[in-house]
Formats: structure tokens, C-alpha cells, sequence
């Protein structure tokens, strides 16, 4: 099996041997997992970065602590493409157990730097071997074997950035910011870099593949979308953190305690922030409940298993009304499925969490950017619409790095929703608190501990009435319910709304996505405009859906869902929504193999599907 | 026009009177052993003169569950999911570390479905009163065993439980409770001076109180009826409690008491009967209640106090306001915070 994929598939540029390619190519480096290439990885990333290009990397990892195979890939894009791209043409070949396949997979004309001792240049005539003396060149820049095993990573770096042309004081400024500036770390650091740069300095002629200097990341940021996340919620105000570690969600809690520790401590020391880490996730999510009711502003984070068992404990908060954050940084499959791959498959499980009727609004972010930017609005809206909302991030958007415009400050003023306080009451008497007397659907609350006769009301997931009373009445459980269904109307007038992305004078076809389907699909509308399908594309943001999704499904003749789950979760959402004469026109575009979307996926999607 | 002046209207030391701190009309069985103790509640945080907003209530699911709608009706109440009520109760405490927590929860709410999060509470040492209204049956779903059933004892449909029960006393000392104690529905006394001292207590106060359910596991055959109660129960010492802000002179015998401080700085004698116990022993407490198990005997009393041992949210490093109080002047960093985090990821 070559495995060689070519141009109009994948989207990437044919390139015969020998033709000089700037600036547009992927880097695959093949390594073990737990021997330390994260570093190494992410500077290389970086020296790209600081060279003004446009650049991404996705990590594919497995579920394991040490000893499994795992693969970097950073892809360099003039044209900024961020998203998968299938071939790499640059291999860094660590890992014994995969080399030979990882250098059959290459295209033609593809290189490979690899770890000498595994004689690999026999494998392939039209492929050019670079072979590097990892060891003997890390063992006078490290002396003690532990260091030596990392210090190895950071000499591809050092090989790649003669090969490739990154400037050396690019690599060693990316190296300091790793390092966060730590003399002694940075210093041998740049000392294994230089090595591998001078070897092949004196060994290379530098590769036809090279990284030229562009001005596309001024003011530009690194960041994964957990950590976006994290700070989302630091600026979001939040005060409770409830939360079971899990794949790949933890690192947004971890970050955010980190987060906190610097910055919401208060004068004297103390914490303005509780975290507490829950036996289980029906414990994090009743924590997040108990807080919220209670007045603070609580979240948790989580992933699919942990999800499911937080159904009963989110249907509880949907009918007692009680706000709650969550964050479903989603991975792949039922059950334990795949923790460590990418996926969207819990649309229709978060959305409807939880028996009896009920619906969650979501928040759907597509960068980092938003996960931010949601990670903030996420509370104003729970605590506005009193409910569990969940926040739909994904592993690909979660844990990889991703090149961002930097994040805005909050524009508007923290948003409490509707409390009524002492004074309230003073005024008031007495309230009723399920009463919809805005008409929005949405009752007014008091926090416990205010100091009024009248204040108390009593939380309850049994029937109740507009006092707060237990009622299994008929009548009181239907305007209940009800008058719940018209707080989710009034959630679409809230939540962030879709995004024409793109538009296309006379377009017939509409594409729709979500979440970090984003940068594949952005892409794929220029590979399908080269092919002569123009389309217009509409990112969702957000469940439940504002009209603007409806007269877009409306305004075209088809309309592609590109999704990442095999049931087509999106489509089935929408279905539920809108008219039926338009609910004929959607079609599916579906990926659910574990790895990140890629353009020639839903290129060919459309292109086969339109052909029919 | 009336003559006669009003007979002057009881009240506690915050002006409030015993109907300040009742609640709805009960919805349970007549006699059950749980309003019993909605009963002693009610009297306990008057009489202790805690103000009711002050109060927040808890529980999980079950007749036990429902009865925080019986008492404190000026306090907010969440009636949670079954098993669940310890991570509602640690949520809200964390959140707002001044208020006086109470939950109410059943045998079967806490040692079968919630036993993970019961565990976990008592780990914590939460600051808050946890009951148990212990009635060795799943009251509201018609009377199935729980697992603090003796082994032994019999359904009303002749079904007899194979299985040794759960002494959630003992499993609440191992686990780092401070204040744990057994006590009946029915012994007013006990009960009230037990409610009483938990109230001043900082920490978490595991109450065990068996509470018969006659409905369905009052007949003979049943431990926890109110005959095999009043036959077995074998109180460990009587127990009165001086709260810091009354002078009531309490009858006791120097010589035979030890006097506990606790945390709010109210003292608790604890009227020994046998001379050796000590309630700060938390070896002596556990073995104690393996002989009265050993013997077929409902130990009650005070098994276990600790009032030094800081609470979950005493060892947090809290700020001292609440954090449900924070204004967003404190809970969100300035835009230079975010700048210069900015910087960092350049
Ligand atoms: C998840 C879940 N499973 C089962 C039930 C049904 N259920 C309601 S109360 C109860 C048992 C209550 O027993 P206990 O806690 O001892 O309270 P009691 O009624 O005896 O006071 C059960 C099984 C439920 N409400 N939720
Ligand atoms: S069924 Fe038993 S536990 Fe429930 S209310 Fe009646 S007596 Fe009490
Ligand atoms: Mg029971």
C-alpha cells in the first residue's frame, strides 16, 4: 500500500521533484509517546509562527502515558489553511515501530529526517533521506541520559530549521517562550538546536521545501482552546469550579486553576475562587448546581462519559431552573470510545439531556477565539435564561494549538440575570417564583441567605406550581413546561448567532458546519469554487436556532451539513426546527474516523453528491 | 373592648417565635418517625435563636427527603435528585461559606444510591448537619429492605434481609466526620440536646436517627420499630448542651462529666454514664458501636465529637465575604490581566 494520495483529493498542491515549494506544506514528526517531542513540537511551531506564516499543528496521541506511537503534524500555509491536511511531505522519523510506514505513506518527492540507527534510507528511491545522529549529537550538550532522551526532540528542530530555512534566532526565541524564559531550560535547550542546525549546515543542502518570512502573525497569539476556554471563564467572573479529570477536558480546568491562582486572590491572600475536585461527575455537576443556586457563578468541564452521568442531575437544574456551565469538550464514540480523538457526536445527547422533555441551549464555539469569547457568555446567559448550558468544544479545538487574533476584553458588564435582592422585596412584599411576568419565560429568583421573611423559595425537580409549591396539578405542569419551551425562544434571541462566512453571487448550494468543522469547510468553499460549485456558508454557533438559519435552508436549493458523527446530529436537529418542504433539501457530509475534518472530505462530499 | 392584656408572646433571643421557624403542613404518614423529627428541628433552631434566613436546607429524594418543606419555612430548601444531596450541599457551602447548612436525607437515599457521595461528604468534613432518617426501608417507594436493615429483620410480606447493615456511624468516624451521634425519633430529649450542639458545631454532624416508618416497617420482625427501639436502645449518656449566649444552669455532676468546647465557643457537658467514655476517641467510638452491634443494641448518644478539626471550607483559604456576594470588580481581572496574558501567548 503507497498511501500516496494525490492533490485534487486532499486539496494540496502536486509538486514534482525538485520544484521549490514555499510556504505551503505539512510536517509530520513521528515519535513515542512520553518521550517529551511536545516541546520540541511546539517550538517548531512557533519558529514558524515568528516567521510571519500562517501555521497549525494537531497532535494525534494515544491513550496512553508512555510507549504508544503518536504523530505532530504542522502544516505551513501561505494562503493560511489551518485545518488536516492528509500527506505531509516532510517526515521526522523517531519512532522504530512506525518508521518504515510512515515513510511508505510519503508522497513522491516528499523527504525524510530520520534517527540514523534505523537505516531507512533503503525504503524509498524517490524520496530523499536526511539521516541525523540523534545521540552522538545530543551527548555533549546534555551529560545526564534523562535530559539526553528529551534534549533529542529539540535537535530535529535544529536539522529542520537549516533544512527548511527557519531563522536560528526565531527557533531560539520560540525556544525562551517554551521555557518561559528559564535560563538553565533555554539554554541547553538551544544549545541541542544549534547542534542539529550545525550538523546539517555541514551535512545538507537545504531542502526544496522552505519557510519564508511573511507578516501574517503581528499581534497574533498561540493558544489551544482549553486554555481559551479557561480564560473565558476566569473573565467570565466564574467562582466555583466542581470537576472529575477526563480526556480531553481536564486541561481547561487545570489551566483555569492555574489561572486563578495568579489572578483571584485578593489583597490579604485569600481565594475568591473554590475548586473542588468531585468523586465523580454527578458529584461536579450537583456541586455546580448547589453553588449556582446558592449565588456563585459554577461550571465544570467534561467529556462524553462524563456527560452521561450528568443527565439526571441536568435535568434537575432545566426544571428547578437552576443555571449551571458545562463544558463538553467532546471526543469520539459511544462508551469509552476513543479518548484521545476528535469528534462532534454528542449534539444530540447534550442537547436533550436528561428525561422527560428537555432542552439545553448550546454554545458552539469554532476557534479559539470563541471558545474564549463563549467561555465568557456562557455564565451571563445560564444565569439570564436560569439553566444548564453546555459549551460544545471538541479534542481538535480543545487541545491543539491554534494561531489567534488576540481576545477582547468583555465589552459588556457581568449580567446576573434576574435576582431579586433584599431591597427587591422590601419593595416587592412577596414574589412568586416560577411567574413568568416579563413574558420571556423566565421567573425571577432570589439567592439564599437574603435577608428577607419572604425570600425563600423552594428548589425542586417534583411538580410544582408558580409559588415554588409541590403541585402535581395538570394544569400547573403544563404551563410550567410550557412556559419553559418559551424561555428556549427566548434563548435564540440570545445566544450568539450564525455566521455567513462566505457568500457566493448566485449561489445554489448552502454548506453548513459548526465547531472546528470550521477551517476544512472554509477551505473546501475555495477548492469547490476552483471546481466551478460556488456555495455560500453558514456557521452555526449556537442551539437553539435563531430564524436566520431557517431563511438561509430557505434561500438555497440544497444545503450540505458537514459534520463530525456518523448520525448526522446537526441535520437531525435542524429537521426537528424548521418546515418540512425545506427539511427535503438538507444533505449530509459526515466524518467520524477520530482525526480532525479535512477540506477534501467535504469537497468531495459535495462534488459527489451534486454530480448525482 | 378587650380588658385583659395579651399573655406576652414566647420568644427566642432574635425576637422570633417557635412559628417563624415552622413550615407547610406534613404530607407524611401520621405517626411517621419523620415528622417527629421536623418537630425537634423546628424547636432546636428556635430555641437556639439561629435566624431563619440564615438557614439553608437539603436533601435528596424519598419521605425523609420531602420533610425540609415541614420545618424552617423562611429558609431556602433544595430538594435535590435521590442520592445526591451531599454534592448539592458542597456546592452551595463552598459558595457562601456563612450560611448554617442542614440536610435531610434517608437510609436509603444516603447508604444505598448516595453512599458514594455520603462517603465523600464525610471525608470533607463539610460544615453542615446531615440526618439521616433511618427507617431501614425504602419508605416511599412502598417498602423494599434499605441497606441499614439488620440482617433478620422482616417485610411485612414475610421477605427476610440476608445481609448485614450499614452502620453509617461507624462508616462517618472512619471517614472523618466531627460530630457523630445515634439517636430516636421518639427520645425528645436526646434528640433536641443532640440537634442543639450539631447546630454549634463547625464541621460535618452525621446524625443517624432511627425513624420508624409504620406504614411499613413498624410491625414485629422489624429493628426499627418503635417496640424493638424502646426494648434495644441503650443510650450511651445523656447529653445537654449550654449554648454560649444563655445562662441556663444545666444539672450535672462535675465528677462524672467532660465538657467539650465547641467551635462558636458553647460549651457541651456530656453526662457520662459509663465512666470510661471519652466522645474525642475515635478508636474507642467505632469499637463501641461494633459491640452494641455484636449484642443486637441501638447505641445512641454522642459517639464522636472533634471541634478542632477545621472544616472543608476553613482548609479552602476562602476570602472572608462570601463568593456568591463577589462584585465584578473582584471576580473579573482589569484588561491590562488580559493584555498582559496576551503577551505571554505572542
Ligand atoms: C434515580 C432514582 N431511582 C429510584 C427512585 C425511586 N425512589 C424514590 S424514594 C426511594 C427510596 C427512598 O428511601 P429512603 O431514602 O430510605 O427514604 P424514606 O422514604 O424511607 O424516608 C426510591 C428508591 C428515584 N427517585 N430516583
Ligand atoms: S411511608 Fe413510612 S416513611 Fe413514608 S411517610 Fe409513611 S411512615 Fe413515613
Ligand atoms: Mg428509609
Amino acid at each position: 500500500m503507497s498511501g500516496i494520495d494525490v492533490a485534487p483529493k486532499q486539496g494540496t498542491l502536486i509538486v514534482s521533484t525538485g520544484q521549490p515549494v514555499v510556504n505551503d506544506f505539512s510536517i509530520q514528526v513521528a515519535t513515542v509517546n512520553g518521550s517529551g517531542s511536545q516541546s520540541a513540537n511546539a517550538v517548531l511551531m512557533r519558529s514558524i509562527f515568528l516567521m510571519g506564516v500562517p501555521v497549525s499543528g494537531k497532535n494525534l496521541f494515544p491513550s496512553n502515558i508512555a510507549g504508544l506511537p503518536t504523530w505532530f503534524t504542522i502544516r505551513v500555509s501561505k494562503k493560511g489553511y489551518v485545518a488536516r491536511k492528509h500527506t505531509s511531505e516532510i517526515l521526522v522519523a523517531m519512532n522504530p515501530e512506525t518508521a518504515e510506514a510512515d515513510v511508505k505513506k510519503l508522497p513522491p518527492g516528499a523527504m525524510a529526517v530520520y534517527d540514523e540507527p534505523l537505516k531507512l534510507d533503503a525504503l524509498r528511491t524517490d524520496v530523499p533521506f536526511y539521516a541525523v545522529p540523534f545521540d552522538k549529537l545530543v551527548a555533549p550538550v546534555a551529560p545526564e541520559p534523562k535530559l539526553r532522551k528529551l534534549l533529542r526532540n529539540m535537535v530535529y528542530v535544529g536539522v529542520l530549521a537549516h533544512l527548511l530555512k527557519i531563522e536560528l534566532p526565531d527557533v531560539e526565541l520560540a525556544i525562551s517562550k517554551q521555557f518561559n524564559g528559564k535560563k538553565r531550560a533555554t539554554e541547553v535547550n538551544v544549545a541541542a538546536a544549534r547542534a542539529g542546525h550545525e550538523y546539517a549546515a555541514a551535512n545538507f543542502q537545504p531542502a526544496r521545501f522552505t519557510v519564508e518570512r511573511m507578516n501574517e502573525n503581528a499581534n497574533k497569539i498561540i493558544i489551544d482552546g482549553n486554555t481559551a476556554g479557561a480564560l473565558g471563564a476566569l473573565f467570565g467572573g466564574v467562582t466555583v469550579i466542581s470537576w472529575y479529570p477526563i480526556t480531553p477536558s481536564s486541561s481547561l480546568i487545570e489551566n483555569l486553576i492555574d489561572l486563578l491562582k495568579e489572578h483571584r486572590v485578593d489583597a490579604s491572600g485569600k481565594a475568591t475562587y473554590a475548586v473542588v475536585q468531585s468523586e465523580d461527575e454527578l458529584a461536579a455537576i450537583g456541586m455546580v448546581l448547589g453553588a449556582s443556586w446558592n449565588g456563585a457563578r459554577a461550571m465544570t468541564a467534561t467529556s462524553g462519559p462524563g456527560i452521561s452521568l450528568m443527565a439526571e442531575f441536568t435535568g434537575l437544574g432545566y426544571y428547578a431552573e437552576i443555571p449551571a456551565v458545562v463544558w463538553n469538550v467532546q471526543r469520539v464514540g459511544p462508551s469509552t470510545g476513543l479518548p484521545t480523538r476528535t469528534a462532534q457526536g454528542d449534539l444530540l445527547s447534550t442537547a436533550f439531556l436528561s428525561h422527560g422533555d428537555t432542552k439545553h441551549p448550546m454554545l458552539l464555539p469554532g476557534s479559539v477565539k470563541e471558545c474564549f469569547e463563549f467561555g465568557v457568555a456562557a455564565f451571563d446567559l445560564a444565569e439570564r435564561l436560569q439553566t444548564p448550558l453546555f459549551v460544545l468544544s471538541d479534542l481538535d479545538l480543545g487541545m491543539n494549538n491554534w494561531v489567534s487574533e488576540p481576545f477582547d476584553y468583555p465589552e459588556k458588564p457581568i449580567d446576573r440575570g434576574k435576582v431579586l435582592s433584599k431591597e427587591d422585596l422590601d419593595k416587592l412584599g412577596s414574589f412568586q417564583r416560577y411567574k413568568d411576568v416579563d413574558g420571556d419565560g423566565i421567573g425571577w429568583r432570589t439567592i439564599p441567605g437574603t435577608l428577607h421573611p419572604n425570600a425563600a423559595w423552594f428548589a425542586r425537580g417534583s411538580g410544582h406550581n408558580e409559588k415554588a409549591h409541590y403541585s402535581e396539578s395538570p394544569v400547573d405542569y403544563v404551563n410550567n413546561v410550557d412556559r419553559l419551551a418559551r424561555k428556549l425562544d427566548t434563548a435564540r434571541t440570545l445566544v450568539p448567532a450564525p455566521v455567513l462566512e462566505h457568500s457566493a453571487p448566485g449561489a445554489k448550494i448552502g454548506l453548513i458546519a459548526y465547531g472546528s468543522s470550521h477551517y476544512a469547510v472554509a477551505e473546501a468553499v475555495d477548492q469547490l469554487e476552483e471546481k466551478g460549485i460556488a456555495a455560500d456558508y453558514l456557521r452555526l454557533r449556537a442551539y437553539p436556532f435563531n430564524q436566520q438559519l431557517a431563511e438561509f435552508i430557505a434561500a438555497h436549493e440544497r444545503v450540505y451539513i458537514i459534520e463530525q458523527n456518523r448520525d448526522a446530529q446537526m441535520a437531525q436537529l435542524i429537521k426537528m426546527d424548521i418546515a418540512a418542504a425545506d427539511a427535503v433539501k438538507l444533505r449530509s457530509i459526515l466524518h467520524y474516523d477520530g482525526h480532525p475534518l479535512e477540506a477534501g472530505t467535504v469537497t468531495e462530499g459535495v462534488v459527489a453528491q451534486e454530480q448525482k | 373592648m378587650a380588658t385583659t392584656p395579651n399573655p406576652p408572646v414566647k420568644q427566642n433571643r432574635i425576637g422570633l417565635q417557635v412559628i417563624d421557624y415552622r413550615g407547610s403542613k406534613s404530607t407524611l404518614c401520621a405517626g411517621c418517625g419523620h415528622n417527629a423529627i421536623s418537630e425537634r428541628i423546628v424547636d432546636a433552631f428556635y430555641e437556639m435563636g439561629v435566624e431563619p434566613e440564615h438557614v439553608v436546607k437539603l436533601s435528596g429524594i424519598g419521605c425523609s427527603s420531602k420533610s425540609p418543606a415541614y420545618f424552617l419555612g423562611r429558609s431556602h430548601s433544595f430538594n435535590g435528585v435521590h442520592g445526591r444531596m451531599p454534592a448539592l450541599a458542597t456546592g452551595a457551602a463552598v459558595a457562601n461559606h456563612k450560611l448554617q447548612y442542614i440536610g435531610l436525607s434517608g437510609d436509603g437515599d444516603t447508604a444505598s444510591i448516595g453512599m458514594g457521595q455520603f462517603v465523600h461528604l464525610m471525608r470533607r468534613n463539610l460544615p453542615m448537619i446531615y440526618i439521616i432518617e433511618d427507617n431501614g426501608v425504602y419508605g416511599l417507594t412502598k417498602g423494599q429492605f434499605s441497606a441499614t436493615a439488620d440482617i433478620g429483620s422482616r417485610l411485612k410480606n414475610g421477605v427476610v434481609n440476608e445481609l448485614p447493615a450499614i452502620d453509617t456511624c461507624a462508616l462517618a468516624i472512619e471517614l472523618g466526620a466531627t460530630f457523630v451521634g445515634r439517636s430516636f425519633s421518639g427520645d425528645k430529649k436526646q434528640l433536641s440536646a443532640l440537634l442543639k450542639a450539631a447546630i454549634a458545631h463547625n464541621g460535618t454532624v452525621l446524625l443517624d436517627v432511627i425513624s420508624p416508618c409504620v406504614t411499613f416497617n413498624d410491625h414485629e420482625g422489624s429493628t426499627k420499630s418503635y417496640k424493638f427501639m424502646k426494648d434495644h436502645e441503650e443510650p450511651l449518656h445523656d447529653i445537654n448542651f449550654v449554648p454560649a449566649f444563655s445562662e441556663i444552669d444545666v444539672e450535672y455532676d462535675e465528677g462524672t462529666s467532660t465538657e467539650v468546647t465547641l467551635h462558636d465557643g458553647s460549651k457541651m457537658q456530656l453526662v457520662k454514664l459509663e465512666e470510661d467514655y471519652d466522645p474525642t476517641n475515635r478508636i474507642a467510638a467505632i469499637t463501641r458501636l461494633a459491640e452494641a452491634r455484636e449484642r443486637n443494641e441501638v447505641l445512641t448518644g454522642l459517639f464522636y465529637l472533634n471541634a478542632a478539626q477545621p472544616s472543608f471550607t476553613d482548609s479552602m483559604g476562602l476570602c472572608d465575604a462570601p463568593l456568591s456576594s463577589l462584585p465584578e470588580s473582584v471576580t473579573r481581572p482589569g484588561k491590562q490581566v488580559l493584555e498582559a496574558i496576551m503577551e505571554e501567548y505572542r
